[in-house]
């Protein structure tokens, strides 16, 4: 910090000297969307029938889930906060469409109960994280319980799988004869939306300021607390949405459905590219991370490949490709002195893992 | 905000006129004698009001169901059940005092009871304490991984041992596949382990209690443990300090693996049979644990004793919920109640805190304050 008011140069970023397609191609997305078209070039080649429409349809449809909630959960990490409930959100809004439409309901009015539920439960998150202060990490190994609580104690063991056939063929159908599930066009949509939201929108721009600093955010004028509140709140609901479908697509409404999602969630976010400490991340990189690990199992499963080494491969994946950032930095630290531009870009050793933050800052 | 800083700038007016500062009158020796400030600070500790609500519990169930506690099995269930969340809530503690966490403390425990269940398979009349070494060596080897990686890759712990959650239980899984390990597999007088009593106090229970106090002690008392406290409550201090922070961060992931290592050993012999899914989600609830035992998430502070009675609190709520007729269904939503009230009351504790502080900075008595009217 102190060299940059030593220099009398004025201050630029080194890589914006060289032309817009040579730093998209240096990116770290571009690194996730590489390695997603080398595996499904390799699957197409050497995995039988994974060239087939069937199994892309059926990898759209499992990895749908995971798309829908990595979105909103990208916009959370990027303000350095996390969010392990989601998957906690997703058991509790199938529990309640189940039981719901079990009691007699309609599947619309019971969609929206399970919405609101969703809309709550981001409430509560972002009140405890972002007015009371506390670190989000907590708070949501806490509502996971709960939330995951109320769910399975609503049901018991119960399960409920009369589900009206019209709802349930919906969420398999396929729009005309393409292979692609109707699934895609409300996460299009949404994909639309959560980019356009954080590229293009001051809001957007207040999320990378709070990742990469939440104090001087606030004095930029980006009102913190408000922004994470929506952000849990859009989270927990796109998580009640993504619950919605889970429970149609299997015809099933149990209180433990989707335990776990949340880790493959997160591993799929930090696959593409986004900083467990906040303020760098881009969505396109995102939805690679997460094709990623869809097309990485489903080639697998098909060359039959049990699930326990899947789970062993996106365990690597996620840890080689958050180690591949700070061993890129010792490198480039490496040839940096070499050069002697006596630069130190060894990062910050301050900083705080996600939803953990430092209890100053919190502190208002 | 404007209230702080106008206090600040009293204190170094008084310095300027060389005045005593404010943070003198703080630091004042007590008037109390050694025994009230001993009895003071246990009564008015984090941990003994966890154990008040440990005992309520435990009151509440014995008097709906006698047999909670003075039943057949009721005393020694109520110290046997949470011997193997004590073990993993004693390592996980110590992790994050150091401002880490410790995610894969569950698949380790799957890897090591596995382990165990596979030693007495495949070496017949292999000695008890050998499997035992066994287990607490696989699991500080795998606690290692985890050191190391978090220690040199300056990535932080939760996405470490996110990723070494899913390749352990990967490892387990491929390595089991859908075998499972029966009580006929194992000598019987491991499984006796698993029920025998030492004066009514079940065995499993006292080694947990021994490694408690072992670690405890450290903690509290030796140069390596004080530095644990220092690292986590700023990273950046320490090292500045001149502090090990790499070895201290990785050795508190060992001590973690090795005490995961021993809850699987422990594990198998309480139950008898280990499928691959043995401890799946615990993790959870050793951070619970901890959290709920006073232990700050984010690093510095807590002892173990909380944790540990934290851990106790935990499972006999879980045990006790069916007799005061609460569907077991719920236990989950009410450990998450549990999770959000304790970290609700830390912070309420700290900020009540930090202003009595601050007020005993502005009451310091026999100074002139020039504008006290303006603070007041």
């Amino acid at each position: 910090m102190s060299t940059d008011l030593e220099t009398t140069t004025p201050r630029s970023y080194a890589s914006y000297t060289r032309p817009v397609w040579w730093r998209l191609l240096l990116s770290r997305e571009a690194a996730v969307v590489a390695a997603l078209v080398a595996v499904i070039l390799w699957a197409i080649y050497f995995v039988p029938f994974f060239g087939n429409q069937l199994t892309m349809t059926f990898l759209l449809l499992d990895v749908a889930p995971i798309m829908l909630i990595a979105l909103p959960m990208t916009l959370v990490i990027v303000t350095g906060e996390i969010d392990l409930s989601v998957a906690s959100v997703v058991g509790l809004s199938s529990v309640l469409l189940g039981s719901l439409v079990d009691h007699g309901w309609a599947v619309p009015a019971a969609m929206l109960v399970a919405l609101l539920a969703g809309l709550l439960c981001g409430l509560i998150n972002g009140f405890l994280v972002a007015y009371v202060g506390l670190p989000s990490l907590a708070v949501t190994i806490g509502t996971l319980a709960l939330f995951r609580g109320i769910a399975v104690g609503l049901l018991g063991t119960k399960a409920v799988t009369d589900f009206p056939q019209r709802w349930t063929s919906l969420a398999k159908a396929e729009i005309g004869g393409t292979g692609f599930p109707v699934i895609v066009v409300p996460f299009l949509v949404l994909a639309l939306f959560f980019a356009l939201l954080l590229q293009y929108s001051a809001f957007g721009r207040g999320v990378y300021d709070i990742g990469l600093n939440a104090e001087a955010a606030q004095f930029a004028g980006v009102s913190v607390a408000r922004t994470k509140l929506v952000l849990f709140v859009m989270t927990s609901l796109v998580s009640a949405f993504a619950g919605i479908y889970f429970t149609l697509r299997f015809s099933s409404s149990r209180g433990d459905n989707a335990t776990g999602l949340e880790l493959q969630v997160i591993a799929a976010v930090l696959l593409g590219g986004v900083s467990i400490f906040g303020g760098r991340g881009k969505l396109p990189g995102v939805i690679a991370g997460v094709l990623l690990i869809g097309v990485l199992s489903s080639a697998l499963r098909l060359q039959g490949t049990t699930v326990n080494v899947i789970n062993i491969i996106i365990g690597v994946l996620l840890i080689a490709s958050v180690m591949s950032t700070s061993v890129l930095a010792w490198f480039s630290d490496l040839t940096a002195r070499r050069h002697n531009r006596g630069r130190n870009q060894s990062g910050p050793t301050t900083l705080a893992p996600a939803g953990v933050g430092n209890p100053k800052e919190v502190d208002r | 905000m404007s209230d702080l800083r106008e206090k600040d700038h009293h204190v170094s007016d008084r310095t300027d006129h060389g005045l005593v500062s404010a943070t003198d009158q703080l630091v004042a020796p007590s008037r109390m004698s050694p025994g009230q400030r001993a009895f003071n600070t246990v009564v008015r500790s984090r941990e003994f009001s966890i154990l008040l609500v440990l005992l309520f519990v435990v009151a509440a169930a014995t008097l709906s169901s006698h047999s909670f506690l003075f039943g057949g099995n009721g005393w020694r269930d109520l110290l046997l059940t949470p011997s193997i969340l004590l073990l993993l809530a004693i390592g996980e503690a110590v992790v994050i005092i150091s401002r880490n966490v410790d995610l894969s403390v569950g698949s380790v425990l799957g890897v090591t009871a596995y382990l165990t269940g596979r030693l007495f398979i495949d070496v017949p009349g292999i000695p008890i304490v050998v499997v035992v070494l066994a287990g607490l060596l696989a699991g500080a080897l795998l606690g290692l991984v985890n050191g190391l990686l978090v220690g040199f890759g300056k990535v932080p712990a939760l996405v470490i041992t996110l990723g070494t959650l899913y390749i352990y239980r990967g490892v387990v899984l491929t390595w089991a596949g859908s075998n499972r390990i029966n009580a006929s597999d194992m000598p019987s007088s491991f499984g006796d382990l698993g029920t025998a009593s030492l004066v009514t106090i079940p065995v499993l229970f006292l080694v947990a209690l021994l490694v408690l106090l072992v670690v405890g002690y450290y903690l509290q008392t030796a140069r390596g443990g004080r530095e644990v406290y220092a690292i986590g409550s700023d990273p950046a201090a320490a090292v500045l300090y001149g502090l090990r922070v790499r070895r201290r961060v990785i050795s508190a992931f060992v001590l973690s693996g090795a005490l995961a290592g021993l809850a699987g050993v422990v594990f198998a012999a309480r139950y008898g049979s280990v499928s691959s899914s043995a401890g799946t989600g615990i993790e959870l609830q050793a951070v619970a644990a901890v959290v709920i035992g006073g232990v700050a998430i984010f690093g510095g502070s807590g002892t173990v004793w909380g944790a540990a009675i934290g851990a106790m609190l935990l499972v006999t709520i879980n045990r006790a919920l069916p007799t005061v007729g609460i569907p077991d269904f719920w236990q989950q939503a009410l450990v998450g109640a549990l999770i959000l009230g304790a970290i609700v009351l830390d912070r309420v504790l700290a900020t009540r805190r930090a202003r009595r502080l601050v007020e005993a900075r502005d009451e310091e008595p026999g100074e002139p304050v020039p504008t006290a009217g303006a603070t007041a």
